[in-house]
């Protein structure tokens, strides 16, 4: 890590800091997590029908979505050396040289304690203290331990990317139930089969950095095993949300027909292991997985504004 | 952020990056004033026109 540290720090045009632009620190923060981040903590906070000023609610996004580009931004910092390495990463600010490691670090660390103590003072110190475990998990836990050590890296890190609509429900309600649980498990349990489809068409970029993502240290034939795996556990897990009495008829036929595309589509990674059709394959998995986990979503959002009613709750 | 003798001066697309941070950063703590005062107001409701004087 600290190669590419020393090399930024030596070149004459960042040497003194202070020359990254407002777009640079707006990169730094992740905008496209942020925004996923945004969204499934809307759907947390919109399900938990607690009874949330719309104020309050705005606020507690808002400063779930600072502390989420607080984790982008100190994940940037650790790991500008292995982003130096990668196509899809080396123009971000810090190895591009646009924004030192410290300012990287300094903006993380001031986002990450100013969005855990505005939603602890504005809205409820459950939801805060949920957000501050959530940043912990993504920048120690995820970033800087897992992630170079493990093939596991994105199954347990992916925790941290799950804990959004818990801490919407919190917001919402102050507590922590079996139904916003169920929430982070869709996500825990979409985590795997996204990243490992990118990883699959990635492979290159993730062994040059020498992350142990799960097709270059078990191999492709049992990523694609594993992704299957995780798609045939996936899709019962989004049902759950109907068990417990949250969503209802729509939410339920929604996720139905979406996961019957998931699985078509992890079917069929699993089956094209040559070639180009392969990689398109894990392409179309990977762009259908990001439009599966905003439809359902999207579909509980929906079913409160459309004021559809839950089902009674069968478990929990 | 001092430069020293030996180091160039700060140049025009330095400076100007330089404004927009700054501006930026107003205009988040503009928003900060915002969004801690009318969280004031909707935490106190209407019990503040209530009280006792």
């Amino acid at each position: 890590m600290s190669d590419i540290h020393s090399d930024i720090s030596d070149t004459s045009a960042a040497a003194q800091g202070g020359q990254g632009s407002v777009g640079d620190y707006w990169t730094l923060l992740k905008p496209r997590v942020m925004s996923l981040v945004i969204f499934t903590a809307l759907a947390g906070l919109v399900a938990a029908s607690g009874d949330i000023h719309p104020w309050l609610a705005l606020v507690a996004l808002l400063a779930i979505a600072v502390g989420a580009g607080a984790s982008g931004a100190l994940n940037m910092w650790y790991d500008a050396d292995i982003d130096a390495l990668m196509a899809r990463t080396a123009n971000r600010p810090v190895p591009r040289g646009a924004i030192l490691p410290g300012e990287a670090l300094g903006f993380g660390l001031a986002l990450a304690a100013g969005s855990v103590l505005v939603l602890g003072l504005l809205v409820n110190i459950v939801a805060a203290a949920l957000l501050a475990f959530t940043i912990f998990f993504y920048a120690v836990i995820y970033t800087m331990w897992l992630k170079r050590s493990t093939p596991q890296n994105i199954v347990i890190g992916g925790a941290a990317g799950a804990f959004p609509p818990m801490i919407g429900w919190a917001a919402a309600t102050g507590s922590v139930t079996l139904a916003s649980f169920a929430l982070f498990l869709i996500i825990f349990m979409w985590t795997p089969p996204h990243f490992w489809a990118l990883a699959l068409f990635r492979e290159g970029d993730y062994a040059r950095a020498g992350v142990p993502m799960m097709p270059n240290v078990a191999g492709a034939d049992e990523t694609r095993k594993q992704i299957l795996l995780y798609s045939l556990i996936l899709v019962p897990v989004t049902f759950l949300p109907s068990l417990l009495g949250t969503t209802g008829v729509l939410y339920t036929i929604v996720t139905a027909l979406l996961g019957a595309a998931f699985l078509w589509h992890a079917f069929d990674v699993f089956r094209l292991r040559e070639g180009e059709p392969a990689r398109r394959a894990c392409r179309r998995l990977f762009g259908f997985s990001i439009l599966y986990l905003f439809a359902i979503f999207a579909a509980i959002i929906a079913e409160r504004i459309l004021a559809v009613a839950p089902f009674t709750q069968v478990i929990g | 952020m001092s430069r020293g003798m030996d180091q160039k001066p700060f140049s025009p697309e330095d400076m100007s990056r330089r404004r927009k941070r700054s501006i930026a950063l107003a205009l988040v703590l503009a928003g900060l004033v915002v969004l801690f005062f009318v969280t004031t107001i909707v935490r106190l409701g209407g019990d503040v026109a209530l009280r006792n004087l």
